[in-house]
């Protein structure tokens, strides 16, 4: 601290590696030039050069990021590769940049489905004016006049960077800064929908409410942890725990508070309960953009921060998380049964898969010396993220197709019969729920088989069992709703599918494409994980 | 023995079949054209199957035809596939009795709720999914086949089948998924077990039986598989899901079901169980024979008070797969060479009852017993195949299942007499339930209501055919399979490393003979 006074007085310029956080920058320079755009480009051509800005910012960003992962080096003996930049802020090492790159990719598809105006006749899910009240005159004229928000494009950029830093993040405050960058653009994207705008909004007010409350906690909790470590860095605090005595009360609720900001974002239980109200209340876009980059990014940052920043006390944090892997599996699967409506049956399974990602996440299994090829947690984890991802988003494009004159039709007995009116997308949904449900030659097989391996590798069996069980209870809901579309007839009129424009139609077939892909042939992208190797410090 | 990969085409032939037949433009109901190709697929595949059978050398190596490959190096999966005498007798019994499936099945697709292709598909893509889980020589690889089986046979059940099928059909599938995510909880302790070992995780089931599993690690790991394959077997008390899919489904998927998929549970047995926990099949030796002594008589009394025929059936293969669970337990080669025997005699009698039975169901649009009566007079044909079925369901001499199950109480005899002596009771209810069942549908006055009903004609006849033939065939002379089955017998038991006991007759070597 001393240290700090002194130099306080002669000002030095940070050191600021570009190259290696290119990807993050460049992410940041296309939402500003999102918000340009808005500015001063005319309205009729801004939709347009909001999605092919949107496009090429994220696509240079994957491009930026297979640069940086291509030229990272191995860190001292230890096993993981990359180094620490922007003055022990960011760590940009193996997992790191495998986060970026599953996020970018599924940031991809998910524009394109932002981008989608062929389902609402030539427009986009968006409201056409957030700020008019529903019912009033001043929507009616909004939408006789077919106006659009483009602004969703910038905000979703501001969210992707925030979801980029937030993984990558190596002190508590950087951690904050960006879990803060990713939730506040996706409080407003709730509240954007073009139908069911009360529904919409009370989502967004939910998700702000409670994500508010829980950033609190997050807040306490660093304050602790800095109470106890004397700094915000991961590193430091690792060796505060290993040689310090005493204080214990101090870390614990530390590490306790920043859990439960970091278990809310994944969605796990008890910090659940925000999901299914705001996945069912968003636009579908948003809540599929949600459902996957928000926990791909959240579990990048609760990986980092375990393993790294608390993994000298494990000891007292694992049964923590035990007890939440068990409750959110039995939360996700139980509650997904009486369902009605399909995007809040999502929306629990969702969380059931949370509770598998914990149970691999808490195996803490390293990999050992002398058996170089077998799996590790991070591993592990990575690889499921991967398979999720790309499931979830392709499940909710494929709800944004199933319509009728009101719009999405959500509610599951008007999803009866589908299979005969439309068997190509049942078909399609039907693997998607099939692949959720773990059926093998599916990714959901290979990644559950992952993270189940880590669990039981770091001793953690009675978990397995319990997921084993619960999985069984969750085939039972994903296989209801394939007897509904294909085994019940229509009732009365049934949804009829809109036939989506080629965005839609890529990005359900990227997520198809990917969950075989994954499930028969997994063997690269686990490579790729493995080589992501360790967290670094 | 060249290196032509056999098994492979074997695996895709009918999986290439199933697309080509999904593919082919939708007609009008009733086309012949995709039950042609599908039938024209299945019958390639059983010459492939055919050549592999025939050129399997009984005095080579355990495992023949095999191929490995790499398939995913961090999970220590490979494709690897071959055959020994167990897993060539149940390609057999599949690439036998695809085609006398389809081709007795020909109008069942006709009525379902989706087109005749997806009949015809499903049907094709369950049979290369299944040859491809009794030639798989990996555990991986073997899971991952074994649970993707369940699809084909969801949709065949929930698509094309009675009114309540769609409850049938989700039953089936949560009870199997039930005991199949139990098995991936074992094959991922496999895994872990494995990964301990200096070579690195491996899933190849020639690595795995080497290594040392402790004893308490290898009862848990085995009673995850053991659960798995006794629903799928099924045995009492997880046998509930057969009798309501069978009840449901069309006449040709539960055959599938029963003769084929059903056998997979006790394939797994001696394939896995035996093999990788020797140990612990040892230790769980005398709660599954008084399961599988359950089994027999339960599902025979069970069959006895049945009114619906598949029912009925569908109860007395559980009395049946009662009988296999028994010889393979008993640890003997009288009890080992029996069951596997009797998983293919099992095959045919059930194939040859359930079409048969189906045919005449189909006939008069009732299922139940109390409808019939007196049709023997209206329909001798069919009423003759059905006793030659019905008797070979019962085990009588000179019928091929009968050499099976006097085997496997040979066996269970030399085991212990108590187990056999409540399991040849089963043979009495088998009596029972076959004859009381023609009795009641056959013999008698014609009712009016089955005055109307055709003999069976020249397609149906010509299906059941070659089932009639093998039963006799084989009830005559087995040693055509018994020559396949014995080394793998000795294989086997060599694993478990039990030997049999000393008989106490001076004529050592009668035993064997018999067994031929």
């Amino acid at each position: 601290m001393t240290s700090a006074v002194t130099l306080a007085a002669e000002f030095s310029k940070p050191d600021v590696e570009y190259s290696l956080i290119s990807p993050l920058l460049i992410v940041f320079g296309v939402a500003c030039l999102g918000v340009l755009v808005e500015a001063f480009v005319a309205r009729e051509r801004r939709y347009l050069a909001q999605v092919v800005l949107g496009l090429v910012g994220v696509i240079g960003a994957l491009v930026a990021t297979i640069m940086v992962a291509a030229n990272l080096a191995p860190q001292g003996d230890t096993a993981g590769r990359g180094e620490i930049a922007v003055e022990g802020a960011i760590a940009v090492d193996g997992p790191t940049v495998f986060l970026w790159g599953t996020i970018l990719v599924l940031s991809l598809i998910s524009v394109l489905l932002f981008a989608e105006r062929h389902l609402e006749g030539g427009i986009t899910a968006f409201a056409g004016q957030a700020a008019a009240l529903p019912g009033t005159t001043a929507e009616r004229e909004a939408s006789t006049r077919g106006l659009e928000h483009t602004e969703v494009f910038p905000l979703m950029m501001f969210s992707i960077g925030g979801m980029l830093l937030f993984p990558a993040a190596n002190d508590l405050i950087t951690m904050f800064v960006a879990l803060e960058i990713l939730s506040l653009p996706l409080y407003l994207l709730c509240g954007l929908a073009r139908r069911r705008r009360l529904l919409s909004q009370e989502a967004a007010l939910k998700y702000f409410m409670l994500g508010a409350f829980s950033s609190g906690f997050f807040l306490y909790g660093i304050a602790l942890t800095y109470g106890y470590a004397g700094s915000m860095n991961f590193g430091d605090i690792a060796e505060a725990i290993t040689g310090r005595i005493g204080g214990q009360v101090l870390l614990l609720a530390g590490i306790g508070l920043i859990a439960v900001g970091l278990l809310f974002k994944v969605g796990a239980a008890p910090f659940h309960a925000w999901t299914p109200d705001v996945y069912q209340g968003a636009p579908t876009a948003v809540t599929a953009f949600m459902a996957a980059c928000t926990k791909v990014a959240a579990f990048g940052a609760l990986l980092r921060l375990f393993y790294v920043g608390f993994g000298a006390a494990r000891w007292d944090w694992t049964p923590m998380i035990w007890v939440v892997a068990i409750l959110t599996m039995l939360v996700g699967c139980l509650l997904a049964i009486t369902q009605t409506d399909i995007k809040r049956m999502l929306a629990y399974s969702s969380i059931a898969h949370a509770g598998f990602i914990l149970t691999g996440f808490v195996g803490l299994h390293q990999v050992d010396s002398f058996a170089g090829t077998q799996l590790s947690s991070v591993q592990a984890v990575l690889f499921y993220l991967v398979t999720y991802g790309f499931m979830t988003i392709g499940a909710f494009a494929v709800v944004t197709v199933v319509r009728d004159g009101s719009g999405e039709t959500t509610h599951l007995a008007r999803w009866a019969g589908l299979g005969k009116t439309s068997p190509l997308l049942a078909g399609v949904f039907a693997f998607f729920l099939l692949g959720m449900a773990g059926i093998p030659l599916t990714s959901g097989f290979t990644g559950k088989w992952a993270v189940f391996t880590s669990a039981v590798s770091g001793g953690a069996w009675p978990l397995v069992v319990v997921a084993v069980l619960l999985s069984v209870v969750a085939a039972f809901f994903y296989v209801r709703v394939i007897v509904l579309m294909f085994f019940s007839e229509p009732v009365g009129d049934g949804p009829t599918v809109t036939m989506p424009s080629v965005m839609t139609t890529v990005t359900i077939t990227v997520g198809f494409a990917a969950t075989v892909v994954l499930g028969v042939f997994p063997g690269p992208v686990l490579d790729l994980a493995a080589n992501a190797g360790q967290f670094i410090r | 023995m060249s290196s032509f990969p056999w098994l492979t085409v074997a695996i895709l032939l009918p999986i290439v079949g199933a697309a080509v037949v999904a593919l082919l433009p939708k007609r009008e109901p009733g086309a012949a054209l995709p039950k042609q190709v599908a039938l024209g697929f299945s019958l390639v595949t059983f010459v492939v199957v055919a050549i592999v059978g025939l050129s399997f050398d009984v005095g080579g190596p355990r495992y023949q035809f095999t191929e490995t490959h790499e398939w995913i190096r961090a999970f220590g999966a490979f494709y690897a596939v071959g055959v020994d005498g167990i897993g060539l007798v149940l390609l057999l019994l599949t690439a036998v009795l695809s085609p006398v499936v389809i081709l007795a099945s020909w109008h069942d697709g006709d009525g379902g709720r989706w087109s005749v292709n997806a009949f015809f598909a499903w049907m094709l893509a369950l049979e290369g999914l299944a040859i491809g889980v009794f030639a798989a020589l990996d555990v991986f690889l073997f899971y991952v086949l074994f649970e993707a089986t369940l699809i084909p046979i969801y949709f065949l059940i929930g698509g094309f089948g009675g009114p309540r099928r769609s409850y049938a059909a989700v039953k089936f599938l949560l009870f199997s998924l039930l005991g199949g995510l139990l098995m991936l909880a074992s094959v991922v302790g496999l895994y872990v077990q494995s990964a301990k070992t200096p070579s690195g995780p491996t899933y190849l089931l020639t690595e795995l039986s080497k290594i040392d599993i402790s004893t308490d690690v290898g009862r848990w790991l085995f009673l995850g598989f053991f659960i798995a394959f006794a629903i799928k077997a099924p045995m009492v008390p997880v046998h509930t899901w057969l009798p309501d899919a069978a009840d449901e489904a069309s006449p040709g998927t539960s055959v599938l079901l029963v003769s084929i998929l059903d056998k997979i549970g006790t394939f797994g047995m001696i394939r896995f169980c035996l093999q990788l926990f020797p140990e612990a099949s040892k230790w769980a030796t005398p709660v599954v024979l008084v399961l599988a002594v359950i089994s027999v008589l339960y599902g025979a009394i069970a069959a006895i008070g049945q009114k619906s025929i598949p029912r009925l059936i569908a109860y007395t293969s559980v009395s049946h797969f009662g009988f296999i669970v028994l010889g393979i337990f008993v640890l003997n080669s009288y009890g080992q060479a029996g069951s596997m025997l009797y998983m293919f005699n099992h095959g045919l009698s059930t194939a040859a009852l359930f079409l048969v039975t189906g045919f005449l169901i189909s006939r008069r649009g009732s299922r139940f017993i109390p409808d019939f009566g007196g049709v023997e007079k209206v329909a001798p044909v069919l009423a003759g195949i059905f006793l030659v079925a019905g008797l070979s369901s019962l085990s009588l001499p000179g019928l091929s299942p009968f050499i099976s199950e006097f085997l496997v109480l040979l066996g269970t005899f030399t085991h212990n007499f108590w187990y056999a002596l409540f399991a040849v009771l089963g043979i009495v209810l088998a009596a029972l339930y076959i004859l009381l069942m023609y009795q009641r549908t056959m013999t008698g006055p014609t009712r009016p209501e089955v005055a109307g009903v055709k003999d069976l004609g020249l397609r149906e006849v010509s299906a059941l055919a070659p089932l009639l033939v093998l039963i006799v065939l084989l009830g005559f002379y087995p040693k055509p399979l018994t020559s396949i089955i014995n080394p793998a017998v000795a294989d086997t038991l060599q694993q478990v490393g039990v030997q049999d006991p000393k008989p106490a007759v001076p004529a050592s070597a009668s035993g064997e003979e018999n067994a031929q």
